[in-house]
């Protein structure tokens, strides 16, 4: 049996555990407030674009000339896998659950034959990624150098994308990020981004003709990198709001953990106080007997 | 009649106001779109909006890059990606 020593110990060591986890629990929370603002405010620049891109490409025909984000390299051999995780960890199962779907996803595609590229964005998952397709990860993209993943990170890795994708590095393109669904679930998703599919946003009811200037055509071509930028950006948005809603999660559950914890050592401690006493009594009382 | 002004960045909306008229740099030649302006789209060329509060008032201008302009029975809508010098 551990002495009372060693068992007052691990109750201060739990503590002092218990008091970051809280701490942690409300800096996340906190964060996740102002995640979620930043994503509410976002909304309305990616409905109107969305909106656009529904109204133009519901006017223009997909034919070869057409610009070839949107119609595809005609092939689909080599699929990019873009996999957006934090930096930090502290998260619970926030990574390993994106990671995961990535994984699936490029398993399911390697079973058919198709070859599978990775480019990786945030610190974390990239071990796991890297352990099981080492040769196949064609760019790690660095978010640590920024507090939040903003519009300009989204930007790089747009241009960066399409670049690739002009070079024909790849065909098709798909984005792993979790979406935030409330504080308790994190659902991860992957979805197509290059090419890029056709918004479905109902346009406007368009009762005036509208005039472009340049051409549709030509509008479109100029919009497209730009809507891939906010699909980006969203997801960032969506995952830093899911990070924080994931850590506030799992360092509540850690909180409370350690209560338990606490709890248990501590009428372990009282317990054998309280036998050291009696054996002393029993002691004291034996001996004075004995005279 | 006023012209319902609205400019949205990713990150927020940054504007959205009743003024007279706004000049935009198009990519094929400046406009100014006064209210009831007709239906109409084009993309924008970096460089400042002029926002006329009030008729004959000093414009206030506004530099923005990435730009898309996209005019309704709501009024302007511009998009930019950046705002600001």
């Amino acid at each position: 049996m551990a002495s009372l020593k060693e068992l007052k110990g691990r109750i201060n060591s739990v503590k002092s555990t218990q008091k970051i986890t809280k701490a942690k629990q409300m800096v996340a929370a906190a964060k996740l407030r102002k995640a979620q603002e930043a994503a509410e405010q976002a909304r309305p620049y990616a409905a109107r674009l969305a909106e656009v891109m529904g109204s133009l490409a519901s006017k223009i025909t997909i034919s070869e000339n057409s610009p070839k984000l949107l119609a595809g390299t005609g092939s689909d051999q080599v699929h990019l896998l873009v996999v957006a995780n934090s930096d930090k960890g502290l998260c619970g199962a926030f990574n390993s659950n994106i990671v995961k779907a990535a994984l699936i996803k490029a398993r399911k595609l390697e079973a058919e034959g198709k070859t599978v590229l990775f480019y990786l964005v945030g610190r974390k998952g990239r071990a796991v990624i890297k352990r099981e397709f080492p040769k196949q990860i064609v760019h790690e993209f660095d978010t640590t150098g920024v507090r939040e993943p903003g519009f300009n990170e989204a930007e790089q890795i747009a241009d960066e994308l399409v670049a690739l994708y002009d070079k024909g590095t790849f065909d098709i393109a798909h984005l792993f990020y979790a979406k935030f669904r409330s504080a308790l679930v994190q659902e991860p998703t992957g979805q197509q981004i290059i090419p890029v599919p056709a918004p479905t946003a109902a346009p406007a009811a368009a009762d005036a003709v509208t005039e472009y200037e340049p051409e549709e055509e030509e509008i479109l071509a100029a919009l497209l990198p730009r809507y891939l930028k906010t699909q980006i950006f969203g997801a960032l948005l969506e995952n830093a709001a899911s990070e924080q809603g994931a850590s506030m999660t799992a360092m509540d559950n850690a909180t409370r953990n350690a209560g338990d914890l606490i709890q248990k050592l501590t009428i372990q401690y009282n317990r054998s106080r309280q036998a050291a006493i009696t054996t002393e009594l029993v002691e004291i009382i034996a001996g004075a007997e004995a005279l | 009649m006023a012209l319902h002004f609205e400019l949205v960045t990713p990150a927020k909306l940054v504007r959205s106001e009743d003024v007279h008229m706004v000049v935009v740099p198009g990519t094929e030649g400046e406009f100014g779109v006064l209210a009831g302006h007709a239906p109409f789209m084009s993309t924008v060329a970096d460089g400042a909006l002029k926002v006329y509060k009030t008729e004959n008032g000093i414009p206030e201008e506004i530099v923005i890059s990435g730009g898309f302009a996209e005019v309704g029975d709501k009024g302007l809508t511009v998009l930019a990606e950046h705002v600001g010098s």
